[in-house]
């Protein structure tokens, strides 16, 4: 342990800097708690896993068509925006020339800027009405799904390009060496050593899109329904918070977040699986 | 070798795999933005970013409204940049050699807060912020809500950056004594700095586009803001109530989004511009 | 735990945890956290509403002081800031502060003293009884159909059969074929309210294709589906529509959905847009209050195309 004055400083001041972030998380944990308190004393829980839909004036809180919603939504986004984002950071790094790259790495940078809102009024206005000419309503769990994945592309992207960047340095010279074909190279080396950069990115993506509001208020639809096709108009967890967040109070308000602690949960559970699997013997890639 | 003419099939499939997917998301992108610019073209003049808001801002400008977003984003940047970084510093800092679970469990719990609603964050950030703390419905507010809204996304990338800086300099460095600070100056940053600007630029874009939780905190008001315990709409909070809120605010909303993006856009370009150069003179590259 | 040489906190994993769970629990014990609070203090460090004049008798001359805050449906928000501003610049010293947040949060700040009116869309409902509610402006709600969908008009049964998905095809009301999709209203909002209670119809029973948060997620979405039917505030659809959006405006039996039809009282779906405050007010805020219900803003109430009500 160093005794130089500023190396102390530098680990103090770290270990200072994780007092605040994780009494953050503890205080904002605890808000939530605190909130869905009422909700829990009055059997809440119960009536959010076994009542049938969530229709607040009938009395009604089930989550279940809610959240199947969330998951779906996000897991659509997910199968569009990984396979995108990962091809795209390849474009990136690898077949696209030094000015081409730097342009569309500034996109992507853009792209993560757009306010939600506007993504949102996009997929209102243009992706809806092209999916109501298949199947109206047009606003739907597929509209959700396409909004979303516009939405977490660029975080895909840019860090599975960063994680990507790295091996391609690290190994090219024994790629070189052996005489192996790009592809091959690309393929069988590049991405699985990436993979827990790229793992991280698609955490972030998935926690980005499992949060989203404003813009699935506006293309999903709203209606509270277990999806039954792609076409079928949904509402999300955190839709149903922000749609009658406003005009809630008592019981009704602390069931929303009830609902909102219910959301943490099933993250914390998605989080843990992949985490753990991907945790290498050696403690980083190569 | 990566540079290499496509002789083979796989090689080229890939190859027109990966630039049609950049293609694809170019072109959505294009219509995106296409899209605004045509619908907020009336309202765009250099006038837009001098007036302050009138008519419910369906005439006049956004000049109120920028200076409180460029405070609320600086307030924000100010704190959360320190604090993910001595976060990601402490991760990063014994678990080189061995996976260390208990600091990766910092990072899975702001992971888990990095997934709710930012309503949740709004009404967080209200309570905490402008009643407990008694700030008010304040700038101030704002830009403390937004830091912990954006803090689990800058520490897991800042995180990342430093995770990719390669074991071997930090032994040379080990090697020939050098403390702490000065390995840190020298050799992490200069290495880890693109990873590190890359996840600034992207959580700024976050933070610049965040709506819902800055209503509750910074507010709806539009006045000009002379203290940071002023309240001040944001321009997401602004183009979200263009938007869905007055009828005709339309085009008003699409030029306050593009200047936001312009904003943006100008940030980032300099960003990068001078990480470059600092580069230079710290490594000697 | 003892501390090694050279060290000024707890270090390691443990140590942090350690600190953090006896800092966080403890600040929040002591701070009593919970959403009922105390009132914020204003930067100029005056309470709101209090008024620092030398007359009680003539308030509106007086150099008013002090902070007015209000708080609630971001329907009338945006009426709210602009007569602000005339007063504001009627009295130099006050400031008055527009905030957001739902009518049931007007309600509730009012209750805790947080705010001095609560902007509510809405009849205030039997609980709310210990508050006063002051009209300001009037909107009418009427239904809205894509403007290429033939049917001139939709009688009250056609109505009910269609949100009760009794008829599901527009060829049974008069129109060609095609599905209709029902756009409905989120729980809680004015225009629900006043859509159920005129209709006689219960939340329970509809089971819409659609359901759309703000009037302009509503007129958007009608505008984007030729089959799409809506019920939304009157003003935001006359100024949407002719500004061009693809919408029509449906009649009630025979009466037009106009905002004349609605200033004079004929139309009859309307919804009150109202001040709301307790039963005793500061100097400042009555004095706020009257400027608001003087009637010299019909200018600004028509400017966001709600409909003025007699002073």
């Amino acid at each position: 342990m160093s005794l130089w004055l500023p190396d102390r400083w530098l680990t103090t001041g770290s270990r200072i800097c994780v007092v605040i972030a994780s009494g953050l998380a503890i205080l904002m944990i605890g808000f939530i708690l605190i909130e869905a308190l009422p909700a829990l004393r009055q059997s809440g829980l119960s009536r959010l896993v076994g009542d049938a839909a969530w229709l607040a004036s009938a009395g009604r809180f089930g989550v279940t068509p809610l959240l199947a919603a969330s998951l779906a939504v996000t897991a659509g986004a997910l199968v569009i925006a990984v396979p995108l984002g990962v091809l795209s950071a390849l474009f990136l790094e690898v077949y696209a020339p030094a000015m081409i790259a730097t342009g569309y790495h500034r996109m992507l940078e853009l792209l993560a800027g757009v306010p939600s809102v506007v993504t949102g009024l996009w997929g209102l206005s243009e992706v809806v009405p092209w999916i109501n000419r298949m199947q109206p309503p047009g606003q739907s769990l597929l509209a959700g799904c396409m909004v979303l994945a516009l939405m977490i592309l660029p975080v895909i992207a840019l860090t599975s390009a960063m994680a990507v960047r790295r091996v391609i340095y690290e190994q090219r010279a024994t790629a070189l060496a052996l005489g192996m074909r790009r592809d091959t190279f690309l393929v069988r080396i590049v991405l699985p050593l990436a993979r827990r950069g790229i793992l991280s990115g698609v955490v972030l993506a998935f926690v980005r899109a499992i949060g989203e509001t404003m813009a699935v208020v506006m293309v999903c639809g709203n209606t509270v329904q277990i999806p039954s096709s792609l076409f079928s108009p949904v509402r999300t967890l955190t839709a149903n918070i922000a749609l009658e967040m406003g005009e809630a109070s008592g019981f009704h308000r602390s069931a929303l977040f009830l609902t909102a602690l219910l959301l943490m949960v099933v993250i914390a559970a998605t989080l843990l699986m992949p985490e753990d699997q991907s945790a290498s013997p050696g403690g980083r890639h190569a | 070798m990566l540079d290499q003419v496509s002789r083979s099939v796989p090689d080229r499939l890939m190859k027109i795999a990966s630039t049609l997917a950049a293609l694809l998301v170019l072109l959505v992108f294009l219509h995106l933005t296409t899209g605004l610019l045509m619908s907020g073209l009336e309202r765009l003049s250099w006038s837009f970013i001098r007036l302050e808001p009138l008519h419910s801002g369906r005439q006049g400008g956004i000049s109120f409204v920028l200076m409180a977003t460029g405070a609320v984003l600086a307030i924000c940047l100010l704190i959360s940049v320190p604090v993910s970084f001595g976060c990601a510093l402490w991760i990063q800092d014994r678990s080189r050699s061995q996976v260390s679970r208990g600091r990766k469990w910092l990072q899975r719990c702001l992971d888990l807060l990095a997934g709710l609603p930012s309503i949740v964050f709004g009404l967080f950030g209200m309570t905490l912020f402008c009643h407990q703390l008694r700030m008010g419905y304040s700038i101030l507010a704002g830009g403390l809500t937004l830091a912990c809204m954006i803090l689990p996304l800058q520490v897991r990338l800042a995180s990342d950056a430093l995770e990719r800086v390669p074991d071997e300099y930090l032994r040379g460095a080990a090697a020939l004594g050098l403390s702490r600070v000065r390995t840190l100056w020298h050799i992490v940053l200069p290495t880890a700095l693109p990873g590190l600007m890359a996840g600034l630029l992207l959580s700024l874009g976050r933070a610049a586009s965040e709506t819902a939780a800055l209503l509750f905190t910074s507010g709806y008001v539009t006045r000009r803001p002379t203290s940071l315990l002023d309240s001040g709409r944001t321009l997401p909070v602004h183009i979200y109530d263009l938007a869905m809120n007055i009828p005709g605010g339309e085009a008003s909303a699409s030029a306050s989004a593009v200047v936001l993006m312009a904003c943006l856009l100008v940030i980032n370009v300099a960003a990068m511009h001078l990480a470059g150069r600092w580069r230079q003179t710290v490594s000697g590259e | 735990m003892r501390l090694a040489h050279g060290r000024c906190l707890p270090g390691g994993t443990w140590g942090i945890l350690l600190m953090t769970l006896v800092v966080a629990p403890l600040w929040m014990a002591t701070s009593g956290c919970s959403t009922s609070t105390t009132l914020p203090a204003s930067a100029t460090d005056q309470p709101a509403g209090r008024a620092v004049d030398q007359d009680q008798a003539d308030p509106v001359a007086m150099p008013l002081q002090g902070r007015v805050i209000l708080t609630g449906s971001s329907t009338i928000a945006p009426l709210i800031v602009e007569i602000a501003k005339r007063f504001e610049a009627q009295h130099p010293q006050v400031r008055v502060e527009v905030q957001t947040g739902g009518s049931a949060r007007g309600v509730s700040d009012v209750r805790q003293g947080t705010a001095d009116f609560g902007m509510v869309s809405r009849h205030l409902k039997p609980i709310e009884g210990d508050l006063v509610a002051y009209e300001i402006a009037r909107d009418g709600i009427c239904l809205i159909v894509h403007a290429d969908n033939p049917v001139p008009s939709l009688s009250r049964e056609q109505v009910l059969a269609i949100y009760r998905d009794e008829v599901a095809d527009w060829k049974d009301v008069g129109g060609s074929q095609a599905p209709v999709v029902t756009v409905h209203k989120a729980e809680g909002r004015g225009t629900l309210e006043v859509f159920l209670s005129h209709f006689e119809l219960k939340n329970e029973d509809i089971h819409p294709d659609v359901i759309a948060g703000d009037n302009l997620q509503a007129i958007k979405s009608v505008a984007g589906n030729p089959y799409a039917v809506g019920y939304v505030s009157i003003g935001a659809a006359e100024a949407e529509a002719r500004l061009g959006t693809a919408i029509r405006l449906l009649p009630a039996g025979e009466i037009a959905a106009t905002s004349s039809n609605v200033a004079e009282g004929r139309f009859p779906m309307v919804r009150p847009l109202t001040l709301v405050a307790r039963d005793s007010l500061s100097p400042l805020a009555s004095a706020f209050l009257a400027f608001v219900r003087s009637g010299q803003h019909t200018d600004l109430i028509e400017a966001q195309y709600f409909v003025p009500v007699a002073p």
